[in-house]
């Protein structure tokens, strides 16, 4: 990742001067780099805590961590990675680019920017500063409850100590600092766009940062009220999720659920967005079908609301309520389906640039399509419940978010990061890097369908021998090395395409949109001329009006 | 830990797990197919337009037919796979009443309690069930939310608090010695020991079973040496056993733990922790914790003197 020093136009101001420039700053960009440097830190936090539960479950009945160090490192991995990397990350992203796409000054509340990456900032802080807390243990205490906190198990009486409340006031703070990043983003899209720029369009990235930001608004409040309510039943004597005392642990599971499955789009949707930025660009022709990808984010957003309880098949709803959800989440994989078709025919006919963006797109694509698959085979109430829970789903949630968003989270650092720093990455390591990575992650989570078929529920934290999962396992587990080798190559591309600084110049791939109409890195006030938008893929439309890739493509 | 022969689903034991077997291995076939089209179209794409001049890009930004097709042809294949769903929701879906065996599974952390309300059976860990019999379970949870599965049997369902949830199966086969099951749903620091099985028998060893099940402890006459000495202990108030263990028809009633009243008629402990043998029952009863850090059944290291441990396992020895 880019640290400041390299970010920045080299300079000589005193570390504390500088330091006090970026805490103070409310400038869209540097608090783009910051988010993007601190999701980075916690991706590289929740990647150790990954290697150590495929550690532990490399071979049967092993003892690399002991039940609660286990527990907590899954909980950790699974509450850092969606809610400190991937859900922020593309708030990172956007807010570098958001503005510069839409050919914008700044964002529309500066203010309220540094706020929202503030209360991200220390949301984390607050959820990790658990390891000061001791627990019943007489040791610090994580949280330990899983990244779905599901009570009675994280009430009082089951969880006593404090690594709880610090989970619940952590993701209080990463809720609002997502709320209100949302909110940023909606107004800055609708009233700070360049002269001509109408909302139909829009670059799909910024598009896709809208209908995001619209599901955040929507489903991010259900999750402040659960956190709420079971902070309320730990300290303040009420029992909404307390059975004994008339509550009902299946309350939590709906609204907990009410944003957790949008949130599966709110990670997703973004990603999709960069590869319809990248995949044109990379292919020397326009987006095919820019409408129906447009708008098959808007369908699954909606949608997105009407299906979470497919995450709770197996908690004896009836047939009917049932019904409805199987069919709703059955239906989501049309849309879906939709974009598939439009990027492969979009690659079709191109004459692709297989830089490392593109490779990133590439198997973002392939990756997804058998996320979504397997999504269609949980969408099966009765396969569901047999795989539910299993090793299976965390196969699936594992194409879905890490062949999806991560790969779209590299393809976007490849594709963005030399507007961001002025110099370009190397070409042979990004390779390296995407082939490392795609087959370690194909290692780790091919695997995981199988295990799961073969019986193996989630989140043990040990197995016996002879049931037929010790090579499955073993695969993963190599497979995850092979991913964290991966980063590290990603880490050393970055240190040395930092020191070769070879410039970047202010539009290496030839693209389309305004951000690469200014220099890299742009200055301060993002444009020198107020850009003027005529339609889609702008700066391609300055060459030919029909909005072709032309020229400018072959450089 | 007790190995149970690979509890695959893909190896159905009852119609219910067979049906959704089918249903899976249409849907799986379905899928494999579009994976094979969608993937070939990607990277035949990509492995066709790759590194050629710019301008050999075709320019077009659309075509409404496509995208008309490509929405349909989807949406199709789902509804056919919507309709077998719900097809094999009402193959399995759970029944009351009827001619069924009905069995109440009561999660506990981190074991199962097994009841059989019609018998008067109550017994853990491994629940016994006839073939070709309609066994429904009523799942319950007395702590916190747990997941009751038996892969190649039935689907999972939720232990969910203050409710209760169903699963019926019908066993078709008696084939290993046990179908192994395991908790699903995340319940706390032994969550990947709280193991248990089904067994399923012939009509006549179930009766049989079920005759023996029903027999409560044979009361002071029918043990001597160490197992005197050690059911007089058990008893003992001060032993804390009786607080949590339940021996029908002695003055044993706690109910926090297994019943153990014909404990050595089960083939393992403790949520499969360890084989039921003379020895591992010595080392669970010194150290339980030891096993399973975590659980509320207390170290009896410090307590009782090693002869106590042997008196006491004696003494459980004879309870079959
Ligand atoms: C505080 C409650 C408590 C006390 C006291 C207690 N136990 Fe337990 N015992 C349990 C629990 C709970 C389990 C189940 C543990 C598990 O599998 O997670 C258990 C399991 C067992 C088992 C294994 C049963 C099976 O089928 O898995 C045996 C045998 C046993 N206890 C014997 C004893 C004896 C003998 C004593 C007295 C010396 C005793 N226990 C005292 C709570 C208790
Ligand atoms: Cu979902
Ligand atoms: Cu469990």
């Amino acid at each position: 990742m880019t640290s400041h020093a390299q970010a920045m136009p080299t300079s000589r101001r005193p570390f504390l001067a500088e330091a006090l420039e970026w805490i103070t700053t409310v400038d869209h960009k540097k608090i783009g780099i910051m988010y993007l440097v601190m999701n980075f830190i916690f991706f590289i936090i929740g990647g150790l805590e990954a290697l150590l539960v495929r550690t532990q479950l490399a071979n049967s009945n092993l003892k690399v961590l002991d039940p609660q160090t286990y527990n907590e490192m899954f909980t950790l991995h699974g509450t850092t990675m969606i809610f400190m990397v991937i859900v922020p990350i593309w708030a990172g992203f956007a807010n570098y680019f958001v503005p510069l796409m839409i050919g914008a000054r700044d964002m529309a509340f500066p203010r309220l920017n540094a706020l929202s990456f503030w209360l991200l900032f220390f949301g984390g802080l607050v959820m990790y500063s658990s390891f000061l807390a001791f627990g019943d243990g007489g040791r610090p205490q994580l949280p330990d409850a899983g990244w779905t906190g599901y009570p009675p198990l994280t009430t009082r009486l089951y969880s006593p100590g404090p690594n709880i409340d610090f989970w619940i006031l952590g993701l209080h703070l990463l809720g609002a600092s997502s709320l209100i990043g949302a909110i940023n983003f909606i107004v800055t899209i609708l009233n700070m766009r360049a002269p001509g720029m109408k909302i139909t369009s829009l670059p799909l990235f910024v598009w896709s940062m809208m209908v995001t930001s619209a599901m955040v608004l929507f489903s991010t409040p259900s999750l402040t009220v659960a956190l709420s309510l079971l902070l309320s039943d730990r300290h303040f004597g009420t029992s909404f999720f307390i059975p004994a005392q008339g509550g009902d642990p299946l309350l939590w599971q709906h609204l907990f659920w009410f944003y957790s499955h949008p949130a599966v789009y709110i990670m997703i949707v973004p990603g999709m967005g960069v590869i319809s930025e990248v995949l044109p660009v990379f292919s020397r022709k326009p987006l095919f079908g820019y409408d129906f990808i447009a708008w098959s984010s808007v369908f699954i957003a909606a949608l997105g609301f009407t299906v979470w309880a497919h995450h709770m098949f197996q908690v004896g709803s009836s047939l009917a309520v049932n019904t409805f959800f199987a069919t709703a989440s059955m239906i989501i994989a049309v849309p879906t389906g939709v974009k598939i078709f439009n990027w492969i025919a979009t690659i079709w006919g191109g004459a692709l640039d297989m830089r490392p963006p593109m490779l990133f797109a590439i198997g973002f694509i392939s990756m997804f399509i058998i996320g979504g698959l397997s999504g269609v085979m949980l969408a099966s109430v009765p396969v569901n419940w047999q795989v539910h829970d299993t090793y299976f789903v965390v196969a699936h949630l594992h194409y879905v978010l890490f062949g999806g968003s991560v790969f779209a989270m590299f393809s976007a650092f490849y594709y963005w990061l030399p507007k961001i720093t002025g110099w370009r990455l190397q070409n042979g390591w990004g390779r390296l890097h995407f082939w490392l990575m795609l087959v370690g992650f194909n290692l780790t989570f091919f695997p995981m369908h199988i295990s799961g078929l073969l019986g193996m529920p989630r989140r043990i934290y040990t197995y016996a021998a002879g049931q037929g999962w010790d090579s499955w396992n073993l695969m993963s587990t190599v497979g995850a090395f092979l991913i964290a080798a991966a980063v590290l190559v990603f880490l050393i591309n970055v240190y040395v395409s930092a020191r070769k600084r070879e410039p970047a110049g202010n539009d290496p791939w030839g693209g389309a949109t305004l951000e690469w109409a200014t220099s890299s890195p742009p200055p301060e006030h993002n444009f020198d001329e107020a850009p003027t938008v005529k339609g889609r893929d702008p700066l391609w439309l300055l060459d030919r009006p029909e909005g072709s890739a032309g020229k400018r493509a072959r450089a | 830990m007790v190995s149970f022969e690979t509890p695959s689903i893909f190896n159905p034991a009852s119609f219910e797990a067979g049906r959704i077997d089918a249903l899976f291995r249409f849907i799986l076939i379905v899928a494999t197919l579009t994976f094979v089209l969608v993937e070939g179209l990607l990277f035949f794409a990509v492995w066709r337009f790759r590194n050629r001049p710019a301008e050999a890009a075709v320019q077009v930004h659309g075509n409404t037919k496509l995208e008309i097709a490509w929405t349909a042809a989807p949406a199709v294949i789902l509804m056919v796979l919507l309709g077998f769903t719900f097809q094999t929701m009402g193959e399995v879906k759970a029944v009351t009443g009827g001619n069924v065996l009905h069995v109440k599974a009561i999660g506990h952390r981190w074991w199962w309690e097994f009841r059989y309300p019609d018998l008067q059976i109550v017994t853990a860990n491994e629940l016994v069930a006839p073939v070709n019999t309609v066994v429904e379970v009523a799942v319950e949870s007395v702590d916190v939310e747990h997941g009751f599965w038996v892969p190649e049997l039935f689907g999972k369902v939720d232990a969910v608090p203050g409710y209760t949830t169903r699963v019926r199966f019908t066993p078709t086969e008696i084939r290993n010695d046990y179908y192994g099951g395991q908790c699903t749903q995340f319940c706390g620091r032994q969550h990947a020991q709280m193991r248990f099985a089904v067994v399923v028998r012939s009509a006549a060893e179930f009766q049989n079973w079920a005759a023996l099940m029903q027999r409560p402890e044979g009361g002071p006459e029918v043990v001597s040496g160490g197992a005197a000495a050690g059911r007089e202990l058990f008893l003992t108030p001060t032993s804390q056993c009786i607080g949590c263990h339940t021996v029908a028809d002695t003055t044993a009633v706690g109910v926090t733990g297994p019943n153990l009243t014909h404990l050595r008629s089960r083939g393992f402990i403790a949520g499969g922790v360890l084989a039921n043998t003379p020895e591992n029952l010595k080392a669970w009863v010194t150290n339980a914790p030891g096993f399973k850090p975590g659980t509320v059944m207390p170290s009896f290291a410090n307590v009782f003197t090693p002869e106590q441990v042997n008196d006491l396992v004696a003494y459980l020895n004879t309870l079959r």
